[in-house]
């Protein structure tokens, strides 16, 4: 007995607003950037599951282009923080606000 | 050579100048003499380009009109108006081709001259490059095939005429000549502009031969023949500003307080040629009443232009009257009908009229170094009550001048006598056919006066005594840069250039290639159909050339009566007829009732409002004072609490409303975050996506 | 499936700025001080690529299976994004020599954004546009924090990004409920599946989706609140270069997937359309006024042209097209020149920013003054420059669609936005400040501001000669 496809649609749904509601939430800049991460492998589960449903490759293709950027945008995000960490010694998103107005 | 090869060397023939001129302006100080070589290469080289394109076009294209059009802005649909594109193009006719070829033979040789005039000048190369810009600016209106090129050719001959005009900028009278011509212009552009845009409110494009087909089609400006009448006068008012017609020919006499090459180039080719350029491009819409309107200024101009030139004793003076007179013998043959014989005149004119300024230049420029060599610095160089005699000194500039006056009064050999022989015809037929004789009784007044005057000038200047012998042996002719232009145009003076036969001009080239444009006007309010006029005017040659012939050689005859065997005191004749004389010498008091009006109009106005101020006014804010003071104290409040509560309101709120959708902007990320959701729920139940 | 000779050729300009930035990575890691090098390098290379885009703009046609289009509107933007390229490029060799951060690897990542924003421009399949997407985005991350050791830069690239990425994500979850509702991943396709079949939610919530990330990307409001603090902390050359080659690139991306027959189809999206250019253009009109510093002033600006850009989209007819292709071409030459004479002025530690700063210029530096007044004037939309053509052919398609209302909305905030951009005018011209700051301009920089001033007057006096080009592609 296979699962049908609105669970999986359900599913990553459901980790897709997880993943906002905790950018939206958090205050560490590396948890928020995770958050980020959550709702794209939330779409990745969407895209696999669409794909295999259609019996379609090009799903399965997009996926694992998101995965390589998403992991180079890690790289740069990683490095962005560290960078801001040492001039400021806080990667709390709150208190990073010169720029306003 | 292909009509495309053709279309494009033209353009190479526009853009030359400008280029020199670009390089000229940004680099000239740094170029070996400061780049007039570069200026003089770019005409020259345009010149012959000019000369290849009249010839292709002669032979092989005669009766096509090459032309190249580019879509400058698509409108899509105005609202009002309906799809709307501006086409912009040039298009080259024979009528383009000869032009092109004298507007860069006149400009070229006026390059080579200034070499010499203008050496060690303090702006030498600024003057190259507006030299060179001027020539663009009229070869862009001779190559424009609509209404907005060439009204921005038009105005960049305005700018680059004032810039030319007012070279010597230091000189007061140089800076003022310069203004008056620029807004003693601007008058006359601003009828044409207002014409301009009766016919693209009508025809909704620029494009002349657009516009031709729709009159021809029967579409009238709103409607109405008298719209029609009306457009063709206010786009001839243009050419009333820049040809210098009467009333606005007051800025031409004025604008030779430039370097005298300028003033060649002026009178002969660009500025006021472009007026006469004008009337012959729109030449098809004018109607029957527009033409005689026409007919009429020019005729006045020519008349007035004429006699104040008889009166006035400064040589470039002289001659700028006598090129306001002969613009008003081209327009008032444009005016009769005589199409080809206007604009045949402008270019012999072209010839003979930049080589009397060239050739004044040259006895100007003697006469500076004889009086610089004399330590003298109050005797006018240009005034010819203090020559006479450089026929000995200066032989050369002497004979070319003397063959320069003999074409324009209209000697038998010249070109002058072709081209001024068939405008007489033309007004005699006009008379005869219209009624209007005053015409041709003032074209032919004209011609002996004309005569009068330029032997008076030849006599005064290079015959007789000098009037100081020893100042005399200080004259020299001017080096052969200046010589050898003043001998080019000389040639050019002579009728095998224009037509074999020395005693008319129909078969000749010019007139094969430029015909009268067939009338576009309804018929009802036309001028007399070409095949009428041709027809009177056959008839009428031979009685115009008895006439002009023998009215020059009455104007001839006094001249050497009076000023050279002295057998009339000319002195004694202008004492008798003093007032005539007194009005003639101050130029029928144009400048001094323009003067009076303009200046004096302005602060009579000034006088009026400042009295109706102080009476009227006051009056009313004094009566009303007490019965303000009682209310007062009441609107005082209101004001106060009401209206200033207001006016406050309001500048708050606009003044306050960036700064507080400006504190949206917090800086913190997450604020960002919150709103972008929000919006995005606001926006998923305001549409109902699903 | 194989990559031919063929494809590499067919998509030269893409494949020349990608040798090109390679080149440009190897010789920095090879060689040391070669940032003279470098930057002729990438000049060398953008000109030769905007050439090949330029002399290929006829074949049109696709590349690598149908992934990539090649020639007309590609080859188009491509010209666009080399000439941002390579306007930013020669504005920034002084630029970033004043700010002590010249290193090669600046000159390699404005290539890849490049390379990016062709990729957006050619994509005939979304993984190709998100792949292009991702590459421009993440290169401007790090452009954005290129200066490492200020505070402001570090926030700046910190906003951009998680802003940037929190957008990705929603950009790709309508990517994958399209994928899903249609079954396929060409744009093509997608578009005219819309019209066979019934649009379902999922279909129009997919579609939703990818206008949020794509509204990110061309800072529309509600979703512009990232634009104004990452110009304003980034390099300023660097914001010329994401407010011009990252709007077009958006843009281009924009008008591929939401094109008109798209937009005319489904109903919904349109009036979405026209409530975000409205939003953009007073919100961003609005905000400018009460701004001091001349580059964030800027940044507001640059929301107020995408609300003017975006009501071209919303006409959806060929006016409108038409318009925003030639409002992108005149707004990266007059935007890069705006920013390009902030750069000049700039001094360390973001100085010299302010409107006051710029008081009484035209005396000291009547070329530079020249110039800005000329990029203002542009910016406001007064004719006869650059910036009144592309806002008139996108305010006539508006009223041609019926969206009278919208164009004049765009009107009046035209009309506001001449008070900001002419105070600076004024301040320039008509106000005395005893003390001006020198600009640092190297003559490459000159170059480029001249080459845009000439660019935006005579895109102004002849619009044709681009709009003729445009012509051909719809």
């Amino acid at each position: 007995m296979s699962i049908p496809l609105h669970y999986y649609l359900g599913l990553s749904a459901v980790l897709f607003a997880i993943g906002v509601a905790g950018v939206l939430t958090r205050r560490n800049a590396i948890v928020v950037f995770m958050c980020i991460e959550l709702m794209l492998n939330s779409v990745n589960l969407t895209l696999i599951a669409f794909a295999s449903f259609m019996g379609d490759i090009s799903g399965h293709v997009l996926v694992f282009f998101v995965m390589a950027v998403a992991a180079a945008e890690a790289t740069v995000g990683l490095a962005i923080v560290i960078a801001l960490f040492r001039n400021r010694q806080t990667v709390n998103i709150d208190e990073i606000n010169i720029l306003k107005w | 050579m292909s009509q495309e090869l053709l279309i494009n060397l033209s353009i190479v023939i526009l853009l030359l100048p400008l280029f020199g001129f670009a390089l000229l302006i940004f680099f000239g100080k740094k170029l070996p003499r400061q780049g007039d070589w570069l200026e003089t290469m770019m005409i020259s080289s345009a010149l012959v380009l000019a000369l290849i394109v009249l010839f292709q076009k002669l032979t092989l294209y005669h009766d096509a009109t090459l032309m190249l059009n580019f879509t400058w802005v698509d409108f899509h649909n105005v609202p009002g108006i309906g799809p709307l594109k501006i086409v912009l193009g040039i298009s080259v006719d024979n009528l383009a081709a000869i032009m092109m070829v004298v507007v860069t033979l006149i400009s070229a040789i006026v390059h080579w001259f200034s070499i010499g005039y203008m050496h060690g000048d303090v702006r030498y190369s600024r003057y190259f490059a507006f030299l060179g810009f001027f020539s663009f600016s009229m070869l862009l209106i001779v190559l424009a095939n609509n209404l907005l090129l060439l009204y921005v050719g038009w105005e960049l001959v305005g700018i680059s005429s004032y810039l030319l005009i007012g070279h010597w900028y230091e000189k007061k009278s140089a800076s003022d000549a310069a203004i008056k011509a620029f807004i003693v212009n601007r008058i006359g552009d601003i009828g044409f502009f207002i014409g301009i845009m009766i016919l693209f409110a009508t025809f909704h494009t620029f494009g002349l031969e657009e516009i031709f087909d729709g009159i021809q089609g029967g579409r009238l400006p709103f409607g109405s023949e008298a719209w029609l009448t009306a457009a063709g006068v206010l786009i001839f008012c243009g050419a009333v500003g820049k040809s210098a017609q009467f009333p606005l020919h007051v800025w031409l006499p004025d604008a030779m307080e430039g370097p005298t090459p300028v003033s060649a180039l002026i009178h002969a080719a660009t500025m006021v040629a472009a007026g006469i350029y004008l009337v012959a491009r729109t030449f098809p819409i004018m109607t029957a009443d527009a033409l005689t309107i026409i007919a009429y200024i020019g005729a006045i101009t020519a008349f007035i232009a004429a006699t104040i030139a008889i009166a006035q004793n400064d040589i470039k003076r002289v001659l700028a009257y006598s090129t306001v007179s002969q613009l008003g013998y081209m327009i008032m043959a444009f005016g009769v009908g005589a199409y080809t014989a206007g604009f045949f005149h402008l270019v012999t004119h072209a010839m003979f009229k930049a080589g009397l300024f060239l050739g004044s230049g040259s006895v100007i420029y003697a006469m500076h170094n004889a009086l610089h060599h004399q330590q003298d610095h109050h005797t006018d160089a240009q005034d010819i009550r203090n020559m006479g005699g450089l026929r000995t000194k200066m032989p050369v500039t002497f004979w070319t001048f003397t063959i320069y006056a003999l074409a324009i009064s209209g000697v038998p050999l010249t070109s002058g006598f072709l081209s001024k022989d068939e405008i007489l015809a033309g007004t005699l037929a006009f008379g005869g056919l219209t009624g209007h004789t005053v015409i041709p009784i003032i074209g032919f007044l004209v011609a002996g006066l004309t005569a009068f005057y330029m032997f008076r000038l030849v006599i005064l200047t290079f015959m007789g005594d000098h009037k100081d012998a020893q100042r005399l042996e200080h004259i020299h002719e001017s080096p052969k840069i200046m010589t050898v232009p003043l001998i080019v145009l000389a040639v050019l003076c002579f009728f095998i250039f224009y037509s074999f036969n020395p005693f008319g001009a129909t078969s000749g080239w010019i007139a094969r290639a430029v015909e009268r444009p067939d009338s576009v006007v309804p018929a009802s309010v036309a001028a007399a159909p070409t095949e009428t006029f041709e027809e009177v005017l056959h008839d009428s040659h031979g009685t115009a050339m008895v006439l002009s012939l023998l009215l020059a050689g009455v104007g001839i005859f006094i001249a050497f009566a009076t000023y050279y065997w002295k057998r009339i005191n000319a002195d004694r004749i202008a004492g008798s007829l003093s007032p005539i004389h007194n009005f003639l010498i101050n130029k029928w008091y144009f400048d001094d009732v323009y003067n009076g009006i303009v200046v004096g109009g302005t602060l009579a106005w000034t006088r009026l409002m400042r009295w109706f101020d102080d009476t009227i006014i006051d009056g009313i804010v004094n009566g009303s004072g007490s019965i303000t003071k009682v209310t007062s104290s009441v609107s005082g409040k209101f004001d106060s609490i009401v209206i200033d509560g207001l006016v406050n309101l309001t500048a708050y709120l606009s003044g306050f409303g960036g700064l507080i959708l400006r504190k949206s902007q917090t800086g913190k990320v997450q604020t960002y975050i919150v709103f972008v959701v929000m919006s995005v729920m606001v926006f998923y139940f305001v549409f109902r996506l699903v | 499936m194989s990559i031919s000779f063929q494809d590499v050729i067919a998509t030269g300009p893409i494949t020349v700025v990608s040798i090109v930035a390679l080149v440009v990575l190897i010789v920095e890691t090879i060689r040391d001080k070669t940032e003279l090098l470098t930057c002729w390098i990438s000049i060398t290379g953008l000109v030769l690529a905007m050439i090949v885009a330029f002399t290929s703009i006829e074949n049109t046609g696709t590349a690598y299976s149908g992934m990539v289009n090649t020639g007309g509107y590609a080859n188009f933007f491509a010209v666009v994004f080399c000439i941002a390229g390579l306007l930013s490029t020669m504005l920034s060799k002084s630029y970033i020599q004043k700010e002590n951060i010249e290193h090669g690897e600046y000159y390699f990542l404005l290539l890849l954004a490049v390379v990016g924003m062709m990729l957006m421009a050619a994509a005939a399949d979304l993984i190709i546009f998100f792949l292009g997407l991702e590459l421009m985005s993440v290169t401007f991350y790090v452009m954005a924090g290129f200066v490492r050791k200020r505070q402001a830069s570090n926030e700046a690239a910190l906003k951009y990004f998680l802003l940037g990425a929190f957008a990705t994500g929603f950009l790709l979850y309508g990517i994958a409920l399209l994928y899903g509702s249609t079954g396929t991943t060409n744009i093509e396709s997608i578009i005219s599946r819309a019209d066979i079949l019934p649009p379902n939610t999922t279909f129009l919530i997919g579609l939703g989706l990818l206008l949020i990330g794509l509204a990110f990307k061309v800072a529309a409001v509600p979703f512009h609140m990232w634009v104004p603090d990452v110009y304003e902390g980034s390099p300023t050359t660097v914001s010329g270069f994401m407010s011009t080659g990252g709007k077009a690139a958006a843009f281009s991306a924009l008008l591929l997937i939401f094109a008109p027959k798209l937009v005319n189809l489904v109903g919904p999206i349109q009036e979405v359309l026209a409530v975000l250019s409205a939003l953009s253009m007073i919100v961003g009109n609005v905000i400018a006024i009460s701004q001091t510093s001349i580059k964030r002033m800027l940044a507001y600006s640059s929301i107020a042209h995408a609300g003017y850009l975006l009501t071209g989209v919303v006409a959806a007819n060929a006016s409108g097209t038409k318009g925003i292709l030639f409002y992108l071409i005149a707004y990266t030459v007059m935007n890069i020149g705006a920013f390009g004479v902030l750069s000049t002025f700039e001094s360390k530690d973001r100085q010299n920013l302010t409107f006051d700063d710029y008081a009484g210029l035209s005396s000291k530096k009547p070329v530079l003054a020249g110039l800005m007044a000329l990029f203002m004037f542009s910016l406001s939309g007064i004719p006869p420059f650059a910036g009144f053509f592309g806002k008139y052919y996108v305010f006539v398609g508006a009223v041609e669609a019926g969206y009278t209302w919208l164009a004049i909305v765009g009107v009046l905030m035209s009309v506001v936005s001449v008070y900001y951009y002419l105070r600076l005018v004024v301040l320039m011209y008509f106000k005395e400040q005893a003390v001006i700051s020198e600009p640092t301009v190297s003559s490459l920089g000159l170059t480029a501001l001249v080459i845009s001033g000439v660019a935006v007057v005579e895109l102004g006096i002849f619009p044709s000669t681009v709009l003729n080009i445009i012509a051909n592609f719809f």
